[in-house]
């Protein structure tokens, strides 16, 4: 039982190494300027056409169930006002990006690693390598930047909307002085918040397409290794997000509340 | 200048490739032949450090590759052209944007004269008009033919061909082992054809190199081994089971 654990810690452990040898193999790709930029404007656009419509149902119904939540609870002390504060706050530097992230990794890093993962079985990796293309120039380092473009666009989207859809739902169903949650909610929620949630998104963004990537590229043999790789890379990516989500909580209020 | 020395190759407990030795010189024209599953696929891909062996070396004119970057490789093997037993062309393009592929590194090139190099790889190996389609609308032969052309679109020094007669019909074979004679002797490319086909054999090449239970058997001029007394070189030569190689 221990020992199970401990070996599946470790493969797990190997699996962050070698996904930070790719990040460092497609960074160094990029600063090289091996890479292929004619490649990314294809890949920026489908990464948001993509994840857009999902993203934004996501945010919209975050930000009413939490503004609803919310109003019910501050209801009883006649805080209703400081609603909408609330849910910006929390889309901004929490939610949004989180959210966005693990919508994005089940459809992006999903599809980028089913996408490599079958070049991969049908030896059209090896085919590139053959001509002198190396995989991460080509395949990785391309989606990687368009990753961590879209990433806070459509997290900004994601915030955008649940906050309108917060408003709605605040000011339209449960009656809240429209005037005066407006208000707090400009002043409660500051460039920090915003800031944060930036930062987050570009690095779930990174963190997403590396993960897919990676999966593919070491994909096992057949339509089994396959569909291994793409569920693989979903876990993966959603848990390495939410994990590091919390650490980068930590250490980014501690940055700001220091500065 | 190709050579092997020792080269071993384990996929688990399964020895594939166990002691390879084998030099090929520049602008010749060899064959390998051996069994299937024999380990002829992977050869070809240690030679241009596609794989690495477990043990032994792989040099290109010299230089040692086994052990190189992959980045390091990208440059040996700009010399090289590699048509994949599976054809391993790209799904998500076109034939067209398939066989432009290894040109569009070229800088040189404007797209018209890619066009036009394109379209006489094409013609070369017979498929002219297919340049719009996709490889999944492509017969099996249609595809390898049109990896052919990826692979001889920018005239590489030396091409290593896996089973390309493989799955042709007799007459489409028979322009194919031309083309790639025709490639050897005008552009004086090294030529390595992985092949069960021993007309193939007899057209192209000028030296065999047979592959058996992981090393190289044999190794003789293609007259010679078609002349050969030795009992494994001949039951493949002239394709004659023994008993225990009978599957009931
Ligand atoms: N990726 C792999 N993993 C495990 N075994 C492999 C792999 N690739 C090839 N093999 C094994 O190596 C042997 C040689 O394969 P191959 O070189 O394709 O044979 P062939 O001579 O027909 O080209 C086969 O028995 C095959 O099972
Ligand atoms: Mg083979």
């Amino acid at each position: 039982m221990i020992s199970a654990i401990a070996s599946r810690f470790t493969h797990a452990m190997e699996g962050l190494g070698s996904v930070a040898l790719l990040a460092q193999e497609a960074m160094s790709s990029i600063v090289r300027k091996h890479w292929e930029p004619g490649l990314l404007l294809y890949h920026t656009y489908f990464i948001g056409l993509k994840s857009l419509s999902v993203v934004l149902i996501t945010g919209a119904f975050t930000g009413m169930v939490l503004a609803a939540q919310t109003y019910f609870q501050f209801h009883k002390v006649g805080m209703d006002t400081a609603t909408l504060a609330i849910v910006s706050i929390s889309m901004c530097s929490e939610l949004g990006p989180v959210l966005s992230g693990l919508m994005v990794a089940g459809r992006v890093g999903a599809s980028m690693a089913a996408e490599l993962g079958t070049m991969k079985v049908t030896e059209q990796i090896d085919a590139l390598r053959a001509l002198a293309t190396h995989p991460v120039d080509y395949l990785v380092a391309p989606r990687l930047v368009a990753a961590t473009i879209v990433m806070p666009m459509l997290t900004v989207c994601s915030i955008c909307v649940g906050i309108l859809a917060a408003y709605v739902v605040g000011v339209g169903l449960l009656g809240i002085d429209p005037a005066y949650a407006w208000h707090n909610m400009i002043h409660y929620t500051s460039v920090e918040d915003v800031v944060m949630g930036l930062i987050k998104s570009v690095i779930f963004g990174a963190l997403v397409a590396l993960v897919g990537c990676y999966k593919g590229l070491n994909c096992q043999q057949g339509a089994e290794g396959v569909g291994r790789a793409t569920t693989e890379a979903v876990v993966f990516s959603s848990i390495t997000i939410l994990i590091s989500n919390f650490f980068l909580t930590l250490v980014l209020t501690r940055l700001f509340t220091k500065s | 200048m190709i050579e092997a020395r020792g080269i071993k190759k384990r996929f688990g407990a399964q020895h594939v490739l166990n002691g390879v030795d084998l030099r090929i010189d520049d602008g010749e024209a060899v064959a390998i032949i051996g069994r299937s599953g024999g380990g002829k696929s992977i050869l070809l891909k240690h030679l241009i450090g596609l794989l690495s062996p477990d043990e032994g070396e792989v040099l290109i004119r010299g230089l040692p590759i086994a052990h190189l970057s992959e980045r390091q490789l990208l440059d040996v093997r700009k010399e090289f052209g590699l048509l994949f037993q599976s054809a391993a062309l790209f799904d998500s393009m076109t034939v067209h944007e398939n066989v432009a592929f290894p040109l569009r590194r070229d800088r040189q090139l404007t797209s018209a004269e890619i066009g036009m190099r394109v379209d006489e790889a094409l013609a070369m190996v017979d498929l002219p008009g297919t340049g719009a389609k996709r490889p999944a609308e492509l017969s099996g032969g249609m595809r390898k033919r049109a990896g052919l052309a990826r692979a001889i679109v920018y005239r590489p020094k030396v091409l290593l061909y896996d089973e390309p007669t493989t799955g042709l019909d007799p007459i489409v074979s028979d322009s194919i082992d031309q083309l790639i004679k025709r490639l050897c002797e005008q552009l004086r490319t090294t030529t390595v054809v992985v092949t069960h086909d021993m007309r193939s054999v007899r057209a192209i090449a000028q030296r065999v190199l047979m592959l058996h239970e992981g090393k190289i058997y044999a190794n003789a001029a293609t007259s010679d081994l078609f002349a050969s007394t030795d009992p494994v070189v001949s039951a493949f030569v002239k394709g004659v089971s023994t008993p225990k190689d009978l599957l009931l």
